[in-house]
């Protein structure tokens, strides 16, 4: 029998009877990171590292969980587990566990490049290694983020000369902190929407960033006028960006990468900025895990299994409910 | 080079037309003539021949990326377009500075004759010293196919004001077949010289189609000529110094393909250009598209064919008489003045016929002729104003289509394929089928008609409902039913269905209906004229 098998309520460990990011209720759930489809409510106990704790109370509301440190082991029914960097947003986390010997390795989602933001990936060691491949096509290929970032102040600053507002979009936890932490903050003032607003809050605790200004009801279109605001996608056809005056819109996301996506998405501005391994990401992060077997989970994980199974792995996919394909470019990062 | 990929990756960043017109303008007063000249080349569709196929290019690309050809073909489905997917996985490995606009089409165009190794050992090499989106540029310029939301009309907008000459001179003067390799800017568009023009084309006037709800309450239609909307190709024939040249609306000689035309030289006096539509007629009757399309498929136009598939020309107006450019007289002016010319040229099995005009009292009769649309072989009617000049593409106001109303049927999808450019990695490509002794059959596909919100839904739905793949194609569960509306429908034994239906498009979601409800082959068949 597998250590970890799949079932219909997400990855399960028999042997110590607990769930890795189930998408249904469980009695006892192992969290990866706080996104929407690994992190799903309705578990009786979760388990999760430190920083992902108050992420998913934020989330989640009321629920029954409990932190761990990265590393620190933790031994449920003679199973070991273990949390490890996973460099995807802060607090976000490879799961590991071992049962006599044997060790299996679930990423949840992942990135090899560093953000300034969460605890940069760290390889472990493993025989079975579950792995996202979100944007496992060799079309895939970051560019420098600092450049990325670079660009962005450009741009903002360019606006902000102009007279026009900067609208900068991207996802709630850990896309826009990301964004904030390199934002630089000489140019002009930054204000967020409500839900940006509030998950940067619940991460000031652990990450130094730039001041922001909640917009709220009483702020006027001339407070806002010719400065940067930051938000999710969702605001682009709502009445809610009326308020922010002339605007040059930027959305920052892996899938921007795609002219077509670019195009689709009718932003002024579009920033290929991802927190997922991007093609040479994912196969040098497999490389160093030592692993045999590949189980893909999400994103293009046919193709990518494909090649690796060309290149002497033993690989295999696997459905999940995780967000892959049919998301695309809207909110899967 | 550079310049140029800058100019479109800027153009590519916003659908603000205003912004697009400044880039380009900006573009045209800042770069070197010969750059500029080019630019307005590709951008009007005058490309370069292709050096190399497509096949050479994408086994050197996965080669440099050391990807199995699999998976590079796999990539080029999802990304859609073969020029940036090229630019994606190759990556720059050497500093320098691109050569210029001029320079780089100058050099695709001397690979044409050389051998494969120099062409790849060229190609090759300037992957690897540009940068991503001037490999994606310069990857468009070799395989053709500039499409980036930038019209004929946004070009020559920017072009005017960059050298402050007027919108409608400029169309003219980039109308017909030119290449920068045998012009000049200085020639083409600033100095033109009228001896080396003779075959130069007006730029076609368009007609909107006609806002019902407003038009027919504002309007007196007493002042309107109407013609009927002959269903051919539009054509423009020119006759200048002993000469003939017929051009296409896309701006393509096709002279030699409609030989029949050649006789009129004699007829008509010199210095005439006639506006008109090429149909099949044949024993005095008007023939069907698909005749037409014969025609225009083949590259030498026998003996057999043109008594098989005779043409004429339907013309509708004059643009030009003894040598004098009458656009800017009314219509009824240029409409007198062609019936007197028709009227007095006369021959045997003319190739030559006169459109017909009509003049109502009122909408209703207007209507009512309308009626005898599909009778009359024709896909409407057209209504001009009496008054109007001849306008430079698609001005409003003077020139309305009002087609007959579209026939529909309801069909299944069955199979789905990814789009391109925009719409690329997302379902677009539909095929749909209807009902024929208990098996779908397919029938017609269509791109057109979902809003964004649809396609996204439609997009995830057949991406959990997929049976089976070939490529780039889903084969689909058979479970949602559209509405299909088309033009015209003829009998057809190069389709499965044994029917083709023109401009078939996505009129309806009908989730109201399952699939058993859907028409039959028979049901489409009825609707044959």
């Amino acid at each position: 029998m597998p250590l970890l098998e799949f079932t219909s309520k997400g990855i399960y460990c028999k042997q110590a009877d607990v769930y890795l990011d189930p998408w249904r209720g469980v009695n006892k759930a192992l969290i990866s990171h706080g996104h929407s489809d690994h992190a799903r409510w309705g578990s009786k106990h979760y388990i999760t590292q430190e920083i992902n704790v108050p992420i998913l109370q934020h989330r989640l509301g009321n629920i029954i969980v409990s932190g761990k440190k990265y590393k620190e082991t933790f031994i449920i029914n003679g199973v070991q587990f273990s949390f490890h960097p996973a460099g995807h947003v802060p607090g976000s986390s490879q799961i590991r566990a071992e049962y006599k010997g044997e060790v299996w390795v679930f990423t949840g989602d992942y990135k090899t490049q560093t953000d300034g933001i969460s605890t940069m990936f760290e390889p472990v060691n493993c025989h079975t290694f579950i792995t996202e491949s979100t944007f496992g096509l060799p079309v895939f290929q970051w560019e420098d983020p600092q450049k990325v970032h670079q660009s962005i102040n450009e741009w903002w600053a360019q606006n902000h000369d102009e007279k026009t507002t900067s609208l900068l979009m991207g996802y709630s936890l850990g896309k826009v902190q990301r964004l904030l932490k390199h934002l630089d903050p000489s140019i002009s003032k930054i204000f967020t929407h409500g839900a940006t607003e509030h998950m940067t809050q619940v991460l000031r605790q652990f990450i130094k960033f730039p001041k922001t200004e909640l917009i709220t009801r009483d702020t006027t279109k001339k407070e806002i006028e010719g400065n940067l605001v930051l938000a999710p996608p969702a605001v682009l056809g709502s009445t809610w960006i009326k308020k922010l005056g002339v605007l040059s819109t930027g959305y920052a996301s892996g899938w921007m990468a795609f002219r077509g996506a670019r195009r689709r998405r009718a932003v002024d501005r579009a920033f290929v900025l991802s927190d997922h391994a991007d093609w040479k990401g994912l196969l040098s992060a497999i490389t160093a895990t030592g692993c045999e077997n590949v189980i893909t989970t999400h994103g293009y994980t046919e193709l990518f299994a494909q090649y690796l199974n060309e290149k002497g792995w033993n690989a295999r996919t696997q459905k999940t409910q995780y967000e892959s394909e049919t998301e695309e470019i809207l909110v899967s990062e | 080079m550079r310049r140029f990929a800058t100019l479109i990756e800027t153009l590519d960043a916003t659908n603000k037309t205003n912004k697009k017109v400044d880039a380009l303008a900006q573009y045209f007063k800042e770069v070197p003539k010969k750059d500029a000249l080019w630019a307005i080349a590709l951008l009007s569709h005058r490309r370069p021949s292709r050096p190399v196929t497509t096949t050479l290019m994408r086994a050197w690309a996965a080669e440099l990326a050391a990807l199995p050809e699999w998976l590079f073909e796999e990539s080029y489905h999802i990304v859609g377009d073969l020029a940036e997917t090229i630019a994606l996985l190759v990556q720059k490995e050497r500093k320098g500075n691109p050569p210029s606009l001029n320079k780089c089409i100058l050099e695709i165009i001397a690979l044409k004759p050389k051998s494969e190794e120099e062409k790849k050992e060229y190609i090759v090499n300037q992957w690897k010293s540009l940068s991503h989106f001037e490999r994606f540029v310069f990857n468009k310029i070799l395989t053709g196919g500039f499409r980036i939301g930038v019209s004929q009309k946004l070009m020559t907008r920017a072009l005017s004001k960059a050298i402050d000459v007027d919108e409608t001179i400029i169309a003219h003067r980039l109308m017909g077949q030119w290449s920068p390799q045998t012009t000049t800017f200085e020639q083409l568009i600033l100095h033109p010289n009228p001896e080396d023009q003779i075959s130069q084309p007006y730029p076609f006037f368009l007609a909107h189609p006609v806002e019902e709800s407003v038009f027919f309450e504002k309007e007196e239609a007493s002042v309107w000529h109407i013609e009927h909307k002959w269903d051919g190709m539009r054509a423009q024939l020119i006759l200048r110094k002993g000469k003939h040249f017929l051009w296409s609306r896309g701006e393509e000689l096709i002279t030699d393909k409609f030989p029949e035309l050649e006789v009129l030289k004699e007829h008509l006096p010199e210095g005439t250009v006639l506006d008109g539509e090429l149909i099949p007629f044949k024993n005095g009757s008007i023939g069907n598209f698909q005749d037409l399309q014969k025609r225009i498929g083949r590259k030498t136009v026998s003996k057999k064919l043109q008594e098989d598939i005779p043409i004429v020309l339907m013309a509708y107006d004059l643009l030009e008489f003894e040598g004098q450019d009458l656009r800017q007289q009314p219509l009824k002016k240029r409409q007198e003045k062609l019936a007197v010319l028709l009227n007095h040229y006369k021959c045997s099995e003319s190739p030559l016929l006169l459109s017909e005009v009509y003049r109502f009292e009122n909408w209703e009769a207007v209507r009512t002729e309308r009626g005898q649309a599909t009778q009359k072989r024709s896909e409407g009617l057209m209504l001009k104003h009496r008054e109007s000049p001849y306008g430079v593409g698609r001005k409003k106001g003077h020139w309305w289509k009002w087609k007959s109303d579209p026939k529909s049927i309801d069909a299944v999808l069955t199979y789905a394929m990814r789009g391109h450019g925009r719409r690329s990695n997302l379902y677009t490509d539909y095929t749909f089928a209807l009902w024929n002794n208990g098996e779908l059959v397919t029938f017609a596909k269509a791109y057109s008609g979902l809003t964004d919100a649809e396609i996204k839904k439609l997009d995830q739905f057949i991406k959990k409902n997929t049976l089976d793949r070939f490529g780039p194609v889903r084969q689909v569960k058979p479970e949602m039913v559209f509405e299909i509306a088309f033009e015209g429908i003829a009998p057809s034994s190069r389709h499965k269905s044994g029917i083709a239906v023109r401009f078939p498009r996505i009129s309806r979601w009908r989730h109201d209906k399952k699939i058993e409800a859907a028409n039959s082959l028979d049901d489409l068949k009825e609707l044959l004229p």
